[in-house]
Protein backbone atom coordinates (compact mmCIF):
# COMPACT_ATOMS: atom_id res chain seq x y z
CA UNK A 1 0.00 0.00 0.00
CA UNK A 2 3.18 2.19 -0.10
CA UNK A 3 3.03 5.46 -2.37
CA UNK A 4 6.66 5.11 -2.82
CA UNK A 5 8.86 3.25 -5.21
CA UNK A 6 12.23 3.23 -5.53
CA UNK A 7 14.42 1.65 -8.17
CA UNK A 8 17.67 1.56 -10.40
CA UNK A 9 18.58 2.43 -13.51
CA UNK A 10 21.43 1.76 -15.61
CA UNK A 11 24.83 1.80 -13.64
CA UNK A 12 24.68 5.05 -12.31
CA UNK A 13 20.99 5.90 -11.11
CA UNK A 14 18.66 5.56 -8.66
CA UNK A 15 14.50 6.88 -9.15
CA UNK A 16 12.10 7.69 -6.38
CA UNK A 17 8.41 8.25 -6.96
CA UNK A 18 5.55 9.53 -4.91
CA UNK A 19 2.75 11.19 -5.16
CA UNK A 20 0.91 13.86 -3.64
CA UNK A 21 -2.42 15.30 -2.62
CA UNK A 22 -1.69 18.60 -3.14
CA UNK A 23 -1.00 20.46 -6.70
CA UNK A 24 2.52 20.96 -7.97
CA UNK A 25 2.90 24.48 -6.27
CA UNK A 26 2.70 23.44 -2.85
CA UNK A 27 4.73 20.19 -2.83
CA UNK A 28 7.74 22.68 -4.65
CA UNK A 29 7.35 24.76 -2.16
CA UNK A 30 7.40 22.47 0.85
CA UNK A 31 11.12 20.96 -1.18
CA UNK A 32 12.80 24.73 -1.10
CA UNK A 33 11.37 26.66 1.81
CA UNK A 34 13.53 26.04 4.77
CA UNK A 35 10.79 26.46 7.36
CA UNK A 36 8.77 23.51 5.67
CA UNK A 37 11.49 21.40 4.65
CA UNK A 38 12.88 21.50 8.58
CA UNK A 39 9.53 20.12 9.45
CA UNK A 40 9.45 16.68 7.63
CA UNK A 41 12.73 15.64 6.02
CA UNK A 42 13.39 13.84 9.31
CA UNK A 43 14.10 10.59 8.68
CA UNK A 44 13.39 8.15 11.80
CA UNK A 45 11.42 9.03 14.84
CA UNK A 46 14.13 10.93 17.37
CA UNK A 47 15.23 13.27 14.89
CA UNK A 48 15.12 16.67 14.09
CA UNK A 49 16.92 19.41 11.82
CA UNK A 50 18.17 22.05 14.01
CA UNK A 51 20.53 24.06 11.19
CA UNK A 52 17.97 24.64 7.82
CA UNK A 53 19.77 26.73 5.61
CA UNK A 54 18.39 26.81 1.47
CA UNK A 55 18.83 29.14 -0.33
CA UNK A 56 16.67 28.43 -3.14
CA UNK A 57 18.26 29.52 -6.35
CA UNK A 58 20.36 28.88 -9.32
CA UNK A 59 23.56 28.92 -7.43
CA UNK A 60 22.32 28.85 -4.43
CA UNK A 61 23.60 26.67 -1.53
CA UNK A 62 22.00 24.49 0.85
CA UNK A 63 22.65 22.66 3.95
CA UNK A 64 20.65 20.18 6.49
CA UNK A 65 21.98 19.59 9.94
CA UNK A 66 20.43 16.41 11.81
CA UNK A 67 20.85 15.03 15.37
CA UNK A 68 18.65 13.13 17.49
CA UNK A 69 18.55 12.56 21.53
CA UNK A 70 21.21 10.65 21.62
CA UNK A 71 23.76 12.95 20.44
CA UNK A 72 23.88 11.68 16.84
CA UNK A 73 24.52 13.58 13.96
CA UNK A 74 25.26 14.57 10.43
CA UNK A 75 24.67 17.22 7.73
CA UNK A 76 24.54 17.87 3.96
CA UNK A 77 25.40 20.24 1.97
CA UNK A 78 24.66 21.20 -1.58
CA UNK A 79 24.01 23.47 -4.73
CA UNK A 80 20.90 24.28 -6.81
CA UNK A 81 21.97 24.04 -10.30
CA UNK A 82 18.08 24.74 -11.91
CA UNK A 83 14.95 25.77 -10.39
CA UNK A 84 11.84 26.23 -12.50
CA UNK A 85 8.72 26.68 -10.61
CA UNK A 86 6.39 24.81 -9.69
CA UNK A 87 8.01 21.91 -11.94
CA UNK A 88 11.90 20.97 -11.48
CA UNK A 89 14.62 21.60 -9.00
CA UNK A 90 18.18 20.35 -9.79
CA UNK A 91 20.71 19.98 -7.25
CA UNK A 92 23.68 18.33 -6.12
CA UNK A 93 24.78 17.15 -2.86
CA UNK A 94 26.85 15.07 -0.32
CA UNK A 95 26.66 13.68 3.17
CA UNK A 96 28.98 14.47 5.54
CA UNK A 97 29.86 11.39 7.72
CA UNK A 98 32.23 13.44 8.38
CA UNK A 99 33.79 13.22 5.48
CA UNK A 100 31.97 14.10 2.41
CA UNK A 101 30.65 10.98 -0.31
CA UNK A 102 30.59 12.02 -3.81
CA UNK A 103 28.54 14.25 -5.04
CA UNK A 104 24.93 13.09 -6.00
CA UNK A 105 23.30 15.06 -8.72
CA UNK A 106 19.58 14.80 -8.17
CA UNK A 107 17.05 16.10 -10.38
CA UNK A 108 13.38 16.22 -8.68
CA UNK A 109 10.29 16.75 -11.14
CA UNK A 110 6.67 17.74 -9.78
CA UNK A 111 4.06 16.93 -12.42
CA UNK A 112 0.39 17.36 -12.37
CA UNK A 113 -1.54 14.43 -11.71
CA UNK A 114 -4.83 14.48 -11.30
CA UNK A 115 -6.00 17.36 -8.54
CA UNK A 116 -2.08 16.19 -6.97
CA UNK A 117 1.35 15.87 -8.01
CA UNK A 118 3.66 12.73 -8.64
CA UNK A 119 7.42 13.63 -7.86
CA UNK A 120 10.22 11.75 -9.61
CA UNK A 121 13.64 12.03 -8.27
CA UNK A 122 16.54 11.30 -10.18
CA UNK A 123 19.41 10.44 -8.52
CA UNK A 124 22.84 10.03 -10.89
CA UNK A 125 25.85 8.95 -9.09
CA UNK A 126 29.21 9.61 -10.80
CA UNK A 127 29.62 5.63 -10.97
CA UNK A 128 28.71 2.58 -10.19
CA UNK A 129 30.62 1.55 -7.26
CA UNK A 130 29.73 5.10 -5.86
CA UNK A 131 26.04 4.29 -6.36
CA UNK A 132 26.64 0.91 -4.76
CA UNK A 133 27.93 2.88 -1.69
CA UNK A 134 25.52 5.10 -1.42
CA UNK A 135 22.80 2.49 -1.79
CA UNK A 136 24.62 0.42 1.07
CA UNK A 137 24.87 3.40 3.84
CA UNK A 138 21.84 5.33 5.79
CA UNK A 139 18.28 4.87 4.44
CA UNK A 140 19.02 4.61 1.07
CA UNK A 141 20.38 1.15 2.41
CA UNK A 142 17.34 0.26 3.31
CA UNK A 143 14.97 1.40 0.38
CA UNK A 144 17.00 -0.20 -2.38
CA UNK A 145 17.93 -3.53 -0.39
CA UNK A 146 13.92 -3.84 0.04
CA UNK A 147 13.11 -2.99 -3.54
CA UNK A 148 15.93 -5.72 -4.37
CA UNK A 149 14.51 -8.18 -1.87
CA UNK A 150 10.83 -7.47 -2.70
CA UNK A 151 10.89 -7.10 -6.20
CA UNK A 152 13.85 -9.12 -7.83
CA UNK A 153 14.55 -12.14 -5.09
CA UNK A 154 10.65 -13.01 -4.71
CA UNK A 155 10.71 -12.27 -8.81
CA UNK A 156 12.97 -14.12 -9.12
CA UNK A 157 11.77 -17.23 -7.35
CA UNK A 158 10.18 -18.31 -10.83
CA UNK A 159 12.64 -18.18 -13.29
CA UNK A 160 15.12 -20.00 -10.20
CA UNK A 161 12.21 -22.05 -9.89
CA UNK A 162 12.72 -23.85 -13.51
CA UNK B 1 25.79 -3.94 17.75
CA UNK B 2 26.64 -7.37 16.62
CA UNK B 3 23.08 -7.92 15.45
CA UNK B 4 24.36 -4.78 13.34
CA UNK B 5 27.08 -5.82 11.62
CA UNK B 6 25.35 -9.39 10.95
CA UNK B 7 22.70 -7.29 8.82
CA UNK B 8 25.67 -5.52 6.92
CA UNK B 9 26.64 -8.65 5.89
CA UNK B 10 23.08 -9.43 5.17
CA UNK B 11 23.15 -6.10 2.98
CA UNK B 12 27.07 -6.98 0.98
CA UNK B 13 25.16 -10.94 0.28
CA UNK B 14 22.32 -9.42 -1.10
CA UNK B 15 23.91 -7.31 -3.50
CA UNK B 16 25.21 -10.13 -5.71
CA UNK B 17 22.40 -11.32 -8.19
CA UNK B 18 23.74 -14.85 -8.35
CA UNK B 19 23.43 -14.84 -4.42
CA UNK B 20 19.71 -13.45 -4.86
CA UNK B 21 18.55 -16.14 -6.98
CA UNK B 22 20.86 -19.03 -4.39
CA UNK B 23 18.16 -17.39 -2.21
CA UNK B 24 15.18 -16.92 -3.89
CA UNK B 25 15.99 -21.19 -5.37
CA UNK B 26 16.64 -22.05 -1.43
CA UNK B 27 13.34 -20.10 -0.57
CA UNK B 28 11.44 -23.12 -2.82
CA UNK B 29 13.38 -25.77 -0.73
CA UNK B 30 16.27 -27.46 1.03
CA UNK B 31 18.95 -27.75 -1.91
CA UNK B 32 22.51 -29.23 -2.61
CA UNK B 33 25.74 -27.34 -4.34
CA UNK B 34 25.10 -29.60 -6.65
CA UNK B 35 21.59 -28.54 -7.37
CA UNK B 36 22.19 -24.43 -6.43
CA UNK B 37 24.65 -24.85 -9.46
CA UNK B 38 22.67 -26.32 -12.16
CA UNK B 39 21.12 -22.87 -13.09
CA UNK B 40 23.95 -21.17 -12.72
CA UNK B 41 26.71 -21.32 -15.68
CA UNK B 42 29.29 -21.26 -12.54
CA UNK B 43 31.90 -24.06 -10.95
CA UNK B 44 30.84 -25.90 -7.39
CA UNK B 45 33.48 -24.15 -6.11
CA UNK B 46 32.56 -21.09 -7.10
CA UNK B 47 28.63 -21.79 -5.82
CA UNK B 48 30.48 -23.10 -2.75
CA UNK B 49 31.95 -19.61 -2.26
CA UNK B 50 28.85 -17.95 -2.71
CA UNK B 51 27.10 -20.28 0.47
CA UNK B 52 29.76 -19.32 2.32
CA UNK B 53 29.29 -15.71 2.25
CA UNK B 54 25.53 -16.58 2.82
CA UNK B 55 26.25 -18.51 5.50
CA UNK B 56 28.19 -16.15 6.93
CA UNK B 57 25.96 -13.66 6.72
CA UNK B 58 23.10 -15.64 8.55
CA UNK B 59 20.94 -16.05 5.26
CA UNK B 60 21.32 -19.80 5.11
CA UNK B 61 22.37 -22.92 7.15
CA UNK B 62 23.82 -26.09 6.28
CA UNK B 63 23.21 -29.60 7.68
CA UNK B 64 25.31 -32.85 7.51
CA UNK B 65 23.44 -35.85 5.67
CA UNK B 66 26.41 -38.54 5.21
CA UNK B 67 28.48 -36.88 2.26
CA UNK B 68 25.60 -34.52 1.47
CA UNK B 69 25.45 -31.04 3.30
CA UNK B 70 22.29 -29.63 1.79
CA UNK B 71 21.78 -25.93 3.03
CA UNK B 72 18.29 -24.25 3.69
CA UNK B 73 17.09 -20.32 4.57
CA UNK B 74 17.44 -19.54 8.04
CA UNK B 75 14.53 -17.97 9.03
CA UNK B 76 16.27 -16.12 11.80
CA UNK B 77 18.76 -14.07 9.50
CA UNK B 78 15.54 -13.84 7.02
CA UNK B 79 13.73 -12.37 9.94
CA UNK B 80 16.11 -9.98 11.09
CA UNK B 81 16.71 -8.44 7.74
CA UNK B 82 12.86 -8.00 6.83
CA UNK B 83 12.53 -6.10 10.40
CA UNK B 84 15.14 -3.63 9.48
CA UNK B 85 14.52 -3.19 5.90
CA UNK B 86 10.59 -1.98 7.29
CA UNK B 87 12.17 0.22 9.49
CA UNK B 88 14.39 2.26 7.00
CA UNK B 89 11.84 2.31 4.61
CA UNK B 90 8.94 3.29 7.57
CA UNK B 91 11.81 6.02 7.99
CA UNK B 92 11.58 7.02 4.39
CA UNK B 93 7.68 6.81 3.76
CA UNK B 94 7.64 8.86 7.42
CA UNK B 95 8.93 12.12 5.82
CA UNK B 96 6.51 12.01 2.72
CA UNK B 97 3.58 11.26 5.42
CA UNK B 98 4.69 14.58 7.10
CA UNK B 99 4.74 16.40 4.05
CA UNK B 100 1.03 14.97 3.55
CA UNK B 101 -0.24 16.58 6.33
CA UNK B 102 2.18 20.12 5.94
CA UNK B 103 0.33 19.82 2.43
CA UNK B 104 -2.87 19.58 3.65
CA UNK B 105 -2.66 22.39 6.00
CA UNK B 106 -1.30 24.32 3.21
CA UNK B 107 -4.20 23.73 1.30
CA UNK B 108 -6.65 23.97 3.96
CA UNK B 109 -5.39 27.43 4.68
CA UNK B 110 -5.67 28.67 1.10
CA UNK B 111 -8.53 28.12 0.80
CA UNK B 112 -9.41 30.26 3.87
CA UNK B 113 -7.81 33.38 2.63
CA UNK B 114 -10.15 32.50 -0.59
CA UNK B 115 -13.41 32.97 1.38
CA UNK B 116 -12.14 35.79 3.13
Amino acid sequence: MSKLTLKTEGDTHVIVTRRFAAPPEAVYRAHTDPKLVQQWLLGPEGWTMPVCINEARPGGKFRYEWTNDKGGGFYITGEFLELKPYSKIVHVERMHLPDPTPDNHVETTFTPDGSGTLMTMRMTLPDAQTRAAMLATGMERGMEASYVRLENMIGDLVPAAR
Amino acid sequence: MSTLLNLDASFAALADPTRRAILAQLALGEATVMELAKPFKMTQPAISQHLKVLEDAGLIVGRVDGTRRPRRLAKAGIDAMDQWLAMLRKALEKNYDRLDQILGAMESKKHKERKM
